[in-house]
């Protein structure tokens, strides 16, 4: 008699090319079960699936608005990816981001009624260096209190959300505003300029794609990439190198927060225009899911960033055409993300069912 | 026979590889503690996973109390009667000593039962436990208390100790040899596995003597002395011993001085006033059995550990016991740690990736930061040629080679950076007999061109054929160097074992 339940037993070899296949897979089966759902809540699967992952990006307006959802989820996951190359689980990225879009949103209300060339980049930089900032308090805590970074950076999310509540129903509330919770608007020259009239899609964009770019050069063919990867991979082996893990630690918190710093201030001066509480729709949260279905690579992560923004659009659509609460978005993120970590489990480890006696 | 409780006869198990032991023949006596002595590798460990059902014998057979005795597992052992206590604990840290007992056993018991019993164990073997007490708050010994005691809650007749005082300190030694007389007393048999002579001859009465895999004596300790033992355990290992004296220089160009390191660890040997010199192109082999401090001693002749108590290094002339290993490296210093996967090289990246672990001043690997991947591609095949390693190529993975292939691999890539000094922890561990041929030749080639090595090892058959002087560590402290062409084998048992005469 074999036993009930199956032990997990490391696979000696992995199947190279699996690691390929593993997104895929993941989300075919994402589909799949997305199909019994619907059916279970009594709708024409293929309509629903039509209409959740077709019908919104069958319009120019809809292909804009999933480059306006994918640019700060690609842009977040790419600098999660330094963390998470070097195995430092920064979960708080939605907490950078809105750390960033205070700093950055900051320089646009203190500078409401200027317009001048110099003003975006200004912000732009606000951003990156408060993104920045709240990145380096795990960082700080992990490195001299041996903290766990996971703890730290999710609480800290909470902390700055409760800032940018704070600060625009207090002092940063719009005068006009008939005491809505929200800033002043930024002046135009605080705006990210828009890519195409009409469309919502703006510069953020080129930004993001921008910093995919640089980020797959130094993943690939620097030395700092390398001593990332390493001591993701193996610890001792990167002291036995002698790179200095601390300054890794730093770096990569840095970096992820700038990003996701970045990618706040662009949703903010993007298509929002000013401050108020609900700036990012767990984006920080989500570009998780979207850094490990793109595997941490630059390309993987662009079209990963694609296929989650989907979800988000598909959410509303089936809101509006199914009646369907748009949380069935979430149900879809949690299912690729569950599909995916299994079949990374199954990619590495083998299921075996022990004889009994 | 009726004293004889265990018959262990021609117990054989081969791994691939090796052969772990061979036709293993002897008795163990009721009522007495019986020791089984061996270097690292003699196949004590085996034998005793064997006796509990962590391993299956390929053949032979063992009779407890004169009935066949088999079990597959560890609880199946222990309901016949055999207990363990490991050298390396099993215990939840975050639970109390009365939740790991209650956990620990095979049987329901309540807390009261248990209670009652433990008052009945510990005032009966000398082993006091505080049952709240959570287990990170016990010292090693009192953590081997609780083990013991789990063991005792199941009444076993016989009692595997695997190294026991390797993590006690001098006192907590004292007590626990006063629990196992006790024990002895109430007519349990206790297997003593260890390699410490001293332990043999003060509290064993019968010792059982293994090398490579074989059982070379099974006596009674009385008519025995620590220099007998040694020998026994050793052998004769100066057979053809060609050591080439002449390329040595006088100049002394590596300095440890007086370096002692303390961890508060009980799983880690403080290092106790540690001093050596070597000579330029000389290979300075230590000697010792595992744990006695050698890696401990590597990580600070590395500068992955840098955080000393006292003493110095000093390498041409610089103080450089504050630096990492990188600024080693840039002094032309090199190292190989004994792990080959996940230390000398990342099992998931590409043997040419693995280049770059270790990077010299004149390796032009890096320009403004960025990889020339040219170059390292260059110096991986020109390792791959030079050292004969097997592999499709640079950019297979290094965990794809076998352990010898990139033992080779690693060595090479150290070696034709042409440092002036190699730090080299057991160079050989693990592989096959080509490679071990390949690169103890390796070794001696580099020392000849001028290159000082030091060599830290328990494979004495290594150190004799290649090193020109060898100290022993033993629990931290590292004796004075000897001239292997010169040495005693029963000296450097003795010093193995701990006794320093």
């Amino acid at each position: 008699m074999n036993s009930l339940f199956p032990s997990i037993v490391s696979r000696s070899q992995s199947l190279g090319l699996m690691n390929f296949f593993v997104p895929i897979i993941s989300i075919v089966l994402t589909l799949i079960t997305g199909s019994i759902i619907f059916v279970l809540l009594g709708f024409d699967p293929l309509y629903a699936l039509y209409t959740f992952f077709i019908s919104p990006i069958s319009s120019t307006y809809g292909i804009s608005e999933l480059f306006v959802k994918a640019t700060p989820l690609a842009l977040i996951a790419i600098g999660l990816s330094y963390c998470f190359k070097n195995n430092i689980y920064n979960i708080g990225a939605e907490g950078q981001l809105t750390m960033g879009a205070i700093f950055g949103g900051g320089i646009g209300i203190l500078f409401h009624d200027t317009n001048a060339f110099w003003l975006l980049p200004l912000m732009i930089f606000a951003g990156a260096i408060g993104g920045a900032l709240w990145g380096l308090i795990p960082a700080i805590l992990k490195t001299k209190f041996n903290t766990n970074e996971i703890l730290t950076s999710l609480m800290l999310v909470y902390v700055a959300l409760f800032i940018l509540d704070y600060l625009v129903v207090g002092p940063w509330k719009d005068p006009f505003g008939y005491s809505f919770p929200k800033s002043r608007p930024f002046s135009e020259s605080g705006r990210m300029p828009l890519l195409f009239d009409g469309l919502r899609v703006h510069f953020g964009l080129i930004i993001t794609l921008f910093l995919i770019f640089v980020s797959w050069f130094i993943f690939s063919k620097t030395i700092f990439g390398f001593q990332l990867k390493v001591s993701g991979y193996s610890p001792k082996a990167a002291r036995y190198a002698g790179f200095n893990q601390t300054t890794l630690v730093f770096f990569a918190f840095a970096i992820c927060g700038a990003f996701a710093g970045i990618a706040g201030l662009a949703e903010v001066s993007g298509p929002i225009g000013l401050l108020y509480r609900d700036i990012s729709p767990n984006y920080g949260f989500t570009a998780i899911i979207v850094a490990f279905l793109g595997r941490l690579h630059p390309i993987g992560i662009i079209f990963a960033s694609l296929v989650i923004a989907l979800t988000y659009l598909g959410a509303e659509d089936a809101q509006l055409f199914l009646q369907i609460p748009s949380a069935v978005g979430f149900i879809f993120q949690g299912l690729v993300l569950f599909y995916l970590l299994g079949a990374e489990l199954l990619i590495n480890y083998k299921l075996t069912y022990k004889k009994l006696l | 026979m009726s004293n004889t409780i265990l018959n262990i006869e021609n117990i054989t198990k081969s791994f691939p590889r090796v052969i772990a032991n061979k036709k293993v023949t002897f008795d163990i006596k009721k009522n007495a503690v019986h020791a089984i002595l061996g270097e690292n590798g003699a196949g004590k460990s085996t034998l005793v996973k064997i006796l509990y059902g962590l391993l299956e014998p390929d053949e032979g057979n063992i009779k407890l109390n004169n009935k066949d005795f088999k079990v597959n597992s560890p609880a199946e052992a222990r309901k016949q009667g055999i207990g363990m206590v490991f050298q390396h604990f099993s215990l939840f840290d975050s639970l109390s000593v009365k939740e790991n007992l209650i956990l620990g056993i095979d049987e329901k018991m309540s807390y009261s039962d248990l209670e009652n019993k433990l008052e009945n164990i510990s005032s009966r073997y000398n082993l006091p436990l505080d049952l709240d007490a959570p287990i990170t708050a016990l010292s090693a010994g009192e953590k081997q208390r609780v083990e013991i005691v789990r063991i005792l809650l199941q009444d076993p007749q016989i009692l595997i100790m695997d190294e026991p005082t390797s993590v006690l300190t001098p006192q907590e030694v004292e007590s626990l040899f006063v629990t196992l007389n006790a024990l002895v007393k109430e007519g349990r048999t206790i297997l003593y596995i260890t390699h410490k002579l001293e332990e043999v001859i003060s509290i064993c009465d019968t010792v059982t003597i293994m090398r490579s895999g074989e059982i070379i004596d099974t006596s009674s300790t009385a008519n025995q002395t620590a220099k007998t033992l040694a020998t026994k355990m050793l052998g004769q290992k100066l057979d053809d011993l060609k050591t080439n004296y002449g390329h040595i220089k006088d100049e002394v160009n590596f300095e440890v001085k007086n370096i002692s390191c303390d961890f508060n660890d009980p799983f880690l040997t403080d290092l106790k006033n540690i001093s050596f010199q070597v000579r330029v192109g000389e290979i300075y082999g230590i000697a010792g059995v595992a744990g006695n401090g050698q890696s401990e001693l590597m990580d600070i002749l590395t500068g992955e550990n840098i955080n000393i108590k006292s003493g110095s290094i000093t390498f041409d002339n610089k103080k450089i016991e504050k630096y990492g290993p990188q600024k080693r490296r840039d002094l032309s210093i090199s190292f190989v740690p004994e792990n080959r996967l996940g230390h000398s090289a990342v099992p998931d990246l590409s043997l040419s990736e693995n280049i770059l672990l270790s990077q010299f001043p004149k390796n032009n690997f890096i320009r403004n930061g960025i990889i020339l991947k040219n170059n390292v591609d260059d110096f991986a095949n020109n390792v791959i040629n030079e050292f004969k390693v097997i592999t499709p190529g640079n950019d297979a993975k290094a965990s794809s080679l076998s352990g010898g292939n990139l033992q080779k691999y690693v060595i090479g890539r150290e070696i034709s950076s042409k440092p002036k000094i190699l730090i080299i922890s057991h160079p050989t561990w693990g592989i096959d007999a080509g490679a071990e041929h390949s690169i103890r030749e390796s070794l001696i080639e580099l020392s000849q061109n001028g290159t000082s090595i030091i060599v830290i090892s328990q494979d004495l058959d290594e150190l004799i054929e290649i090193t020109h002087k060898i100290s022993v560590i033993y629990d931290g402290n590292l004796s004075k160097p000897f001239k292997t062409s010169e040495i005693e084998i029963e000296k450097l048992g003795l010093l193995m074992g701990g006794k320093n005469e």
